[in-house]
């Protein structure tokens, strides 16, 4: 049962068409943003997906949830296909998969009062026949996510609350179906850094108690590192490494992984730090580089890797890596 | 970039409390609304308006349609306080009863404009592509249609009355609110809780009137009361030029009397001034509220954008 298949993403990919400025006519060019990705989420573990702004792992969240349409692929939710799903069966499906956003200040409605924001759900899912079975789960998921259920606290509005209880107010408004099934884009990046770490310790706290399956979408290493049972490094759309958390971190195999565990900076200040970290962005690839698509970058690259793409091979059980030079 | 962010937001939390608080409980838009002074006057005299034509059969000191032969064109007395018609009716009554209609018509075909235009406006910003195409197009088309000429070939085509008038107003005249309101949409639409809604798995019609309509009700109600200005102003004008209700007189076809009656040639002022500044004053006033509500309720892009 732990091990069990429940999240499968198959060869997906994205392409958005961009016209350049004052084009009318002629093929649109495509932004590659996911380009053939695959991995597999476990029932009650934490995927985490790492990588720079631009990197595609927004796109990827968005595919899962059903609001992009991916360019070709597969996705499959307990080994069901999910990827052409039309809305009625998606609606269905979106009380075992939620999302939680980024962006605590955005996502919320601040016309609406915080009951409302939290009980949106089950008012679109038609849970409940009576406003007070409905008030009375509210207060529930309220108290759940560490927040006062009082009547005040009820009839206030998203600007009234700090950033760390506006993002509880979205995992509330997450779990009230009793999804399973967690997206989380980058749900501290907005966050002061002292209540990210209270944010995380209730995701994971409510991980414990109901038993949910994240999918956790990062920019940042150590916080990965932390949470996560397997983590996936993207890079330019694609995956380059996929492994166990302490693999990945102790033994990276790819040297974009490596790049990003250099960046970190570390708590003791340390002279060298930053010295040999490799310069440059995810670039918006319309016309990716041919072979590895790291290797403008990579102290590594040889003519190999620019002429051939390299695949994700198992170097060490379950540790993936896409380089030719491991 | 944090720290410019936060600001940024708060500025657009504060924005939009406000105008959650103008279309939040009853009374809830005063102490915003009354900071502005020319917003004030303009809701007094408006007040003033409405109290007199609505009390106008106890204010009217004549039956406004009798005719007396024996004050034909009588300048402003104490008995006749706006003086007579060449037909011996009394202005001041027929001022008060004539306003009911022009009131009437305004609010109604205001009203009508604003609904039509805020539907179509909504179905254009929120579904977009072909949808938004096709009815951004019909409403360029009527947009460079020159008005008053249509307005004129319509009226006489559909024959006088006070439908006629609401019809032609509203054909005309959606496009000004459905360009607004399709603005406020495309923005609106943008925002990550409307992407929430939908990840959660919410309908259309939930979004719109959960996410999207109190978010474009500041433009709505503020472009209703300018609408109104507008109204009375083309009612004014089709009456004059003799495309009125002839059964329900209205400032305006107190003026198209006038003109008949040759108050003009004749120098008898009275006839002609007071609806004519009645119906100005009242444009005045509608004008001044329906800025006021665009100016301290609607949201902008420049509003949300600028920090600093």
């Amino acid at each position: 049962m732990e091990n069990e298949q429940y999240f499968e993403v198959d060869h997906l990919t994205k392409f958005f068409p961009v016209k350049k400025r004052g084009q009318f006519f002629g093929k649109p060019i495509y932004v590659h943003a996911v380009d053939d990705v695959q991995f597999t989420v476990r029932k009650g573990k934490t995927y985490g997906v790492v990588g720079e702004s631009g990197c595609g792992k927004t796109t990827l969240a968005r595919m899962i949830m059903h609001l992009e349409k991916p360019t070709s692929g597969r996705m499959l939710f307990k080994g069901q296909d999910i990827t052409l799903f039309n809305g009625k069966q998606m609606k269905a499906l979106r009380r075992q998969m939620q999302m939680v956003f980024q962006d605590p200040f955005g996502s919320l409605n601040p016309v609406r009062t915080i009951r409302n924001i939290v009980a949106e759900p089950v008012r679109v899912h038609h849970i409940f026949q009576n406003r007070q079975d409905e008030k009375i789960k509210v207060q529930e998921m309220l108290e759940t996510v560490g927040l006062s259920s009082s009547d005040e606290m009820l009839e206030k509005r998203p600007g009234q609350l700090s950033g760390g209880e506006r993002q509880r107010v979205g995992i509330a408004s997450a779990l009230i179906l009793g999804a399973e099934f967690i997206v989380a884009d980058e749900p501290v990046s907005m966050l002061d850094a002292s209540i990210r770490a209270d944010i995380i310790a209730l995701m994971m706290k409510l991980k414990e108690e109901k038993n949910l399956t994240y999918f956790f979408i990062t920019h940042e290493f150590g916080m990965a590192r932390a949470i996560c049972d397997r983590i996936a490094v993207m890079y330019a759309g694609k995956m380059v490494e996929v492994a166990d958390a302490a693999s990945i971190v102790d033994h990276p195999l790819h040297p974009y992984t490596q790049l990003l565990i250099d960046a970190i900076p570390p708590l003791i200040p340390d002279p060298n730090w930053g010295k040999n970290i490799s310069e440059g962005e995810v670039p918006y690839f319309t016309v990716p580089p041919p072979g590895c698509r790291y290797h403008p970058r990579c102290s590594r690259a040889d003519e190999l890797c620019k002429s051939e793409i390299p695949e994700l091979v198992d170097y060490r059980d379950g540790h993936f890596a896409a380089c030719h030079h491991v | 970039m944090p720290l410019s962010g936060n600001r940024q937001f708060n500025d657009t939390d504060s924005r939009l409390s406000k105008s959650i608080r103008a279309i939040g409980p009853l009374f809830a838009w005063w102490p915003e609304y009354r900071k502005s002074k020319v917003g004030v006057i303009g809701l007094i005299m408006v007040g003033i308006f409405i109290f007199a034509i609505i009390l106008a059969p106890y204010i009217a000191t004549h039956d406004p349609t009798f005719k007396d032969r024996d004050f034909m064109w009588k300048a402003p007395s104490f008995s006749h306080f706006f003086g007579t018609t060449a037909q011996g009716k009394d202005v001041f009554s027929q001022l008060l009863h004539s306003g009911q209609i022009s009131l009437m018509i305004g609010v109604a075909a205001a009203g009508a404009v604003t609904a039509m235009g805020t539907i179509i406006g909504l179905i254009a910003g929120y579904f977009g592509g072909i949808v938004d195409e096709i009815l951004t197009r019909i409403a360029d088309i009527l947009l460079v249609l020159p008005r008053l000429p249509l307005m004129l070939v319509l009226a006489a085509y559909l024959g006088p009355g006070m439908s006629t008038i609401v019809f032609v107003v509203v054909i005309l005249g959606w496009t000004r609110i459905a360009r607004q309101v399709r603005a406020q949409v495309m923005s609106c639409k943008q925002h990550t809780y409307v992407e929430r809604a939908k990840s959660i798995g919410a309908g259309n019609f939930h979004i719109i009137w959960n996410h999207i309509l109190p978010n474009v009700a500041g433009v709505v109600i503020a472009n209703f009361v300018l609408e109104c200005v507008t109204v009375i102003m083309l009612e004014a004008g089709l009456s004059f030029l003799g495309f009125g209700d002839p059964l329900h007189q209205s400032w305006g076809m107190m003026l198209f009397n006038a003109q008949n009656e040759g108050a003009f040639l004749f120098g008898a002022w009275w006839q002609w001034l007071p609806p004519g500044a009645c119906i100005a004053v009242l444009g005045i006033a509608f004008s001044f509220i329906g800025n006021t509500l665009n100016d301290r309720f609607v949201l902008r892009l420049k509003n949300i954008k600028g920090g600093a």
